[in-house]
């Protein structure tokens, strides 16, 4: 058997920290030549992130034009800044603002405690049966459909069918219409939230507590602790990194919270409350076609997004010695 | 001192318990009530007289579904949706996955911070409709299927599995043997990463039957609908109810009322049951992307 040295497979990202241009070249030329195959296969993928993610980018230009559809996106006369200050001028502005931030900060705070508190309870657990029931059950309802979790939750919160308004009438107060009362609207969304995903968002603590040492746990047993001292000196700790993590990531995506279901929880009555950025957008270019005014209000909210990520990542990193990337 | 100490303990799992029972229940419990509901007599659900168990058992619920064109449109338009569109998806996911987990290739670097990069900033709603509209895909089954084709979260999963577990050692050997790239990766990469492509395959999946915001934007034709978007149609905004005399006003109001719960059942039942399959998967899927993020 003769084991000739393996034609030398080329440095670990040597291409990308070539010292020269003309390295770098050969380099290129070479990872092509014995590549090609994967090239190939990789055309098809980057033509769907240039298609679908970076055109739209290149179309956001309109948000700086008026656009209209004989022209079409690069034809139509450029407006300068006057989509964004007619957004800004507009008396809904400020009310959207806080709507959006105020929502997301809620899911934020409501959403990031209680996985943390369901894992640590998990975890004390000895019974495989019960605690693997819990699991099973809790983690379920990620897998509904924003649609249909909505609709249980009109169903439930229904004066006419509700279970909430049989409860309420127990306590001898009279029905009230959650759905369009605009003081609700924030609960029912939070909570529903909350609901459909503590128990997924508990997987992740649970890996992360699986991944403690088990001779800690020794050590505190010898020291006498009990359970709640075990928790809070060496859980808690094991935890945290991920917690912060999370959290982090939770800050950074303030802006960018979704539009499926504040738009299906939507109804004429508890607007002052349910309308958000991404719905706002919505309804403004596609059932007004104001599509110029729109991708303008888009920008705005993926500007101050990617600002917010950023931002957090830098003082994460400062704080932590550990960033998001 | 030991047996205060065991005192505290035992009060405390007294504690665990209950608190791990409560919320047990709370997710449960409207299951089950759905569940109860989507079974029982039209008049009880309405009358609001069905708790945890049907109430005048019936199936009368499941057969109205069953018999509304609309619903069966629906309901064989997701699958078709969910089939192709997981095909599609997983396909190009490892067509890119697999060559940026390659250390030996150029650019790759360059290539990976393009696709992350769509992470963090997107050209929007409108600019991405123009795309589609540009491309002819509104109102066609394409328009659900190729605009969400790639999930960079997926990608990433993906190549940090293959760096991972696919040992370099086997790629040298492939290469002694004057085995291509491609030959590599059919015969040996992808049968060596079955549970992750089942991972891939089932998050793509589900993310495609439960999604209505596409059709939403795209879809116009009510033949091209998905379950979802019927679903909403028919739950949320109330369409069905037409104009009829009172006593038949309230039978239709009543079935139509049973009809919400059966439906419901009828939309997760397919997803559910997958889930003892996919909560296995799904967890190492959710490590694997917590080990990155």
């Amino acid at each position: 058997m003769v084991t000739a040295p393996a034609p030398a497979p080329a440095q670990p990202g040597r291409g990308l920290t070539a010292p020269s241009t003309h390295k770098g070249m050969r380099a290129a030329r070479r990872s092509l030549r014995m590549h090609w195959q994967l090239y190939l296969l990789m055309l098809a993928p980057i033509a769907y992130f240039v298609l679908f993610k970076y055109w739209p980018m290149t179309n956001a230009v309109i948000a700086f034009k008026d656009y209209n559809v004989v022209d079409g996106v690069w034809g139509s006369d450029w407006s300068g800044f006057r989509h964004f200050e007619r957004f800004f001028d507009n008396p809904v502005f400020v009310n959207l603002l806080r709507n959006t931030f105020v929502l997301s900060a809620y899911v934020l705070l409501a959403s990031f405690p209680i996985p943390i508190i369901l894992a640590l309870a998990l975890n004390e657990v000895r019974l495989k049966f019960f605690k693997r029931t819990v699991q099973m059950v809790t983690y379920a309802p990620y897998f509904i459909s924003t649609v249909v979790v909505v609709s249980m939750t009109i169903l439930f919160l229904s004066p006419r069918l509700g279970l909430a308004s049989d409860a309420l009438a127990i306590f001898g107060i009279g029905s009230i219409d959650f759905l369009s009362e605009p003081d609700f609207f924030r609960h029912i969304y939070v909570w529903s939230d909350v609901w459909q995903t503590a128990g997924y968002s508990a997987v992740i603590y649970m890996a992360a507590l699986s991944g403690i040492d088990p001779t800690l746990y020794e050590a505190a047993k010898v020291d006498g602790a009990n359970r709640l001292q075990k928790i809070w000196n060496i859980d808690i700790p094991g935890i945290l990194p991920t917690a912060t993590v999370i959290l982090i990531l939770g800050v950074g995506n303030v802006m960018a919270i979704g539009f499926e279901k504040a738009f299906l929880l939507q109804n004429t009555l508890n607007m002052s409350q349910s309308e958000i950025i991404p719905t706002y957008t919505y309804r403004i270019g596609l059932l007004n076609a104001d599509f110029s005014q729109a991708a303008a209000i888009g920008l705005f909210n993926s500007v101050i997004n990617l600002v917010l990520l950023v931002s957090v990542h830098l003082i994460a990193k400062r704080a932590t010695g550990r960033g998001l990337w | 001192m030991k047996i205060k100490e065991r005192g505290f303990d035992r009060v405390f799992m007294v504690g665990v318990y209950i608190l791990l029972t409560t919320f047990l229940l709370v997710v449960l419990l409207p299951l089950v009530y759905i569940l109860a509901s989507s079974f029982s007599d039209p008049r009880a659900v309405s009358a609001g007289r069905v708790a945890l168990w049907p109430v005048g058992f019936t199936l009368d619920g499941y057969r109205t579904v069953l018999q509304d064109p609309q619903i069966l449109t629906g309901f064989s338009n997701s699958l078709f949706y969910t089939v192709v569109g997981t095909t599609v998806s997983l396909i190009l996911t490892v067509a890119i996955a697999y060559p940026l987990s390659r250390k030996d290739l150029w650019g790759r670097g360059a290539i990976a911070l393009g696709i992350v990069f769509t992470m963090l900033f997107a050209g929007g709603l409108i600019p991405t409709y123009l795309v589609v509209q540009e491309l002819g895909l509104l109102n066609t089954r394409w328009a659900l299927i190729l605009p969400q084709a790639i999930g960079v979260w997926q990608v990433i999963i993906a190549m940090s599995f293959f760096r991972v577990s696919i040992p370099d050692e086997l790629y040298e050997a492939a290469q002694l043997d004057g085995s291509s790239d491609l030959r590599f990766l059919r015969s040996v990469v992808i049968p060596l990463s079955k549970p992750l492509l089942a991972v891939i395959a089932l998050m793509y999946a589900i993310t495609q039957w439960n999604s209505y915001f596409d059709a939403l934007l795209y879809i116009r034709n009510p033949d091209l609908y998905p379950l979802q978007l019927v679903l909403r149609n028919i739950l949320i905004l109330n369409q069905s109810v037409t104009g009829m005399d009172a006593t038949e006003m309230l039978r239709r109001q009543e079935l139509a009322d049973l009809l919400k719960y059966s439906l419901i059942v009828v939309a997760t039942v397919p997803v559910m049951l997958i889930y003892p399959f996919v909560a296995r998967y799904f967890t190492k899927g959710v490590m694997i992307g917590a080990v990155k993020g």
